[in-house]
């Protein structure tokens, strides 16, 4: 019902942030973020989804997703929780094993009661401004081929088309 | 053009203003600062950093030299920033049906 409702924005050259509204309360969404049997269920886009999930709720447990995409394409991601406010905020540090950008990332959730619902605001932070520009510009280093295949033909198209006589 | 520029260049209130204002046509130095309450020179500064990522380039050879948007380093980051984004909002529309299950069965449905 509430659909498409994302933003993204870059407040900062390190910085992504996402925010989205849910029809659920906070408690649920908050669920849906940290317990694997949920995570499994949605977690993932283009094709990849969450094949092993492993959570250990605690400040300075570790967290481990592995994700299925196309061709048997596997990617591993995983961190280290660090601060847990159940419905209301959690923290994480993240990394994939195949990482093409240097460093950790942090990824700050922050979970906003709204009228029946829940805003989720996303803050990611990457270690460098080189590293949050290559996840934006070349969804490959999340490992979605399908994604570089549209940036291929979408770079063609730049290159071909004439903005501005 | 890097990404990096565009997005440091898009990072400012007034430069956004000032590339909003371009997008209606081309203006000169003085006609942009008009509605800011600041200096030409300040505005300058502004379009300097536009300039540098590619975003508007300025007239030759009149001295009133207007300035002109550069449609596609912005087309550019904006459409990575739309791939991004659809990208998590894929896996938020499956997270919107999980939610609905889960109020259903749980049966703490207001209605």
């Amino acid at each position: 019902m509430i659909g498409d409702g994302l933003t993204v924005s870059t407040p900062s050259d390190r910085e992504i942030v996402l925010t989205r509204a849910f029809a659920a309360a906070p408690g649920l969404l908050f669920g849906a973020w940290t317990r694997p049997e949920l995570l499994v269920r949605w977690y993932g886009a283009r094709g990849w989804r969450l094949i092993d999930c492993d959570v250990d709720l605690r400040v300075g447990g570790a967290w481990r997703f592995v994700s299925q995409g196309p061709d048997g394409a596997r990617m591993t991601q995983r961190g280290v929780y660090q601060e847990i406010q159940p419905a209301r905020r959690l923290v994480y540090t993240e990394r994939f094993d195949d990482q093409s950008y240097p460093g950790d990332t942090l990824v700050d959730h922050v979970f906003s009661a709204r009228g029946g619902g829940t805003t989720l605001t996303t803050t990611i932070r990457y270690a460098t401004p080189e590293g949050r520009d290559r996840v934006l510009a070349y969804p490959m280093a999340r490992g979605l081929s399908e994604g570089f295949d549209r940036l291929d033909t979408l770079l063609a198209t730049e290159t071909d088309r004439e903005l501005d006589p | 053009m890097s990404l990096d520029a565009t997005f440091a260049a898009l990072a400012d209130p007034t430069r956004r203003a000032i590339l909003t204002r371009l997008a209606a046509g081309e203006a000169t130095v003085t006609e942009l600062a008009a509605p800011f309450a600041m200096t030409q020179p300040a505005i300058s500064k502004h379009l300097k950093v536009l300039e540098g990522a590619g975003l508007v380039t300025r007239g030759q050879g009149t001295h009133r030299r207007p300035c002109r948007l550069q449609a596609r380093p912005l087309r550019t980051a904006v459409d990575w920033l739309e791939n991004y984004r659809g990208y998590w909002e894929e896996s938020y529309q499956r997270l919107d049906s999980l939610l609905a299950d889960l109020a259903t069965s749980s049966g703490e449905d207001e209605s």
